[in-house]
């Protein structure tokens, strides 16, 4: 009986990682920065680059940071859908320009639309390699306590805003 | 001919291996090697299976600036190292660190050797040990033997 129970449970457990394995997604590497304090930056706005926004300005609050580029292919497909988080109006939603042409990023907002209260510019992508940035678009959400609650890797999708990142603002402003 | 001329294009036509990297210029030796070390051993993040020193990527090419300037500041390549893993986590390292949750990874070959080793041991020793059998057994069969032959 053993002769053939063996080889059988070796060959259940190996095609249940395997299987597993399948569906997991290596290019979404969890960020160590979750539970961590936010990284400070102060970057001029895009708006009106003489003023800066720092994190320290954002303490307080529930607040959305959406990094996003004129460049960006998948930031068009996800716009519609930050768009509709702004528009709730529950949360602060800043932009940060990353690694882009203040010129290139200002007309991308015109032509489709500012959800940002406020963009800031990333120029050299300092500040994205503080925040663990290696792909753009990614949506961070940090509570009031300045800690990052959520890291959203790719497009935000409908789905992926009511499942994953609602969920973590209601919490938070509850 | 003009086929050949063509495969021959393809055989001795080489694209570049390396992917071009920007200079930059060292102190000293011993911060060259060190970068060079760096950029070896960590990982691109946007092209996972390249590290740093190959990838064309703009991400991979701001993490070797990054590099080098920690570097010519007096950082040491602990301090780089810690700088990138506090960023994007333990991926972003091809030696990972040695700690709890790394024990199973550095450790799982040579718990598997030892146990290959016991199975081969145990086994070698079956395969060589002299089968005992009880006097009794033995004389019985013996005797059933006999009995056959005599009976033909």
């Amino acid at each position: 009986m053993i002769r053939f129970a063996l080889p059988l449970a070796v060959f259940v457990l190996m095609a249940g990682l395997l299987w597993r394995g399948l569906y997991l997604k290596p290019k979404e590497v969890p960020s160590p920065l979750i539970d961590k304090a936010a990284p400070e930056f102060s970057l001029s706005m895009l708006d009106d680059p003489s003023r800066q926004l720092s994190t320290a300005d954002m303490s307080g609050q529930v607040w959305v940071l959406n990094v996003w580029a004129s460049w960006c292919v998948s930031c068009r497909a996800e716009h519609e859908v930050i768009s509709a988080l702004a528009a709730r109006n529950l949360v602060t939603v800043v932009g940060l320009n990353y690694k882009d042409e203040p010129v290139d990023a200002a007309r991308w907002l015109k032509q489709f639309g500012n959800p940002y209260a406020t963009s800031v510019i990333d120029r050299d992508g300092r500040v994205g390699i503080d925040w663990g940035v290696y792909g753009v678009p990614e949506t961070f959400v940090i509570g009031a306590d300045g800690m990052i609650k959520y890291k959203h890797i790719g497009p935000v999708t409908h789905e992926s805003l009511e499942k994953k990142i609602m969920p973590v603002l209601k919490e938070l402003l509850s | 001919m003009r086929s050949l001329l063509l495969l021959a294009t393809f055989v001795f036509w080489m694209p570049p291996l390396q992917a071009v990297i920007e200079t930059y210029e060292f102190e000293s030796a011993q911060m060259e090697a060190d970068y060079k070390k760096l950029i070896d051993e960590l990982r691109c993040l946007v092209c996972q299976n390249q590290n740093l020193s190959a990838s064309d990527a703009d991400l991979a090419r701001d993490l070797r600036r990054e590099t080098y300037e920690m570097l010519q500041q007096g950082k040491s390549s602990q301090q780089v190292v810690e700088f990138m893993v506090a960023r994007y986590g333990d991926f972003v390292l091809y030696r990972p660190q040695f700690k709890t949750n790394t024990y199973l990874l550095w450790l799982g070959p040579f718990l598997l050797l030892l146990l290959v080793l016991y199975l081969l041991v145990r086994k070698l020793r079956a395969a060589n040990k002299p089968v005992e059998v009880d006097a009794a057994a033995m004389a019985e069969a013996k005797q059933l033997l006999e009995e056959k032959e005599t009976g033909k």
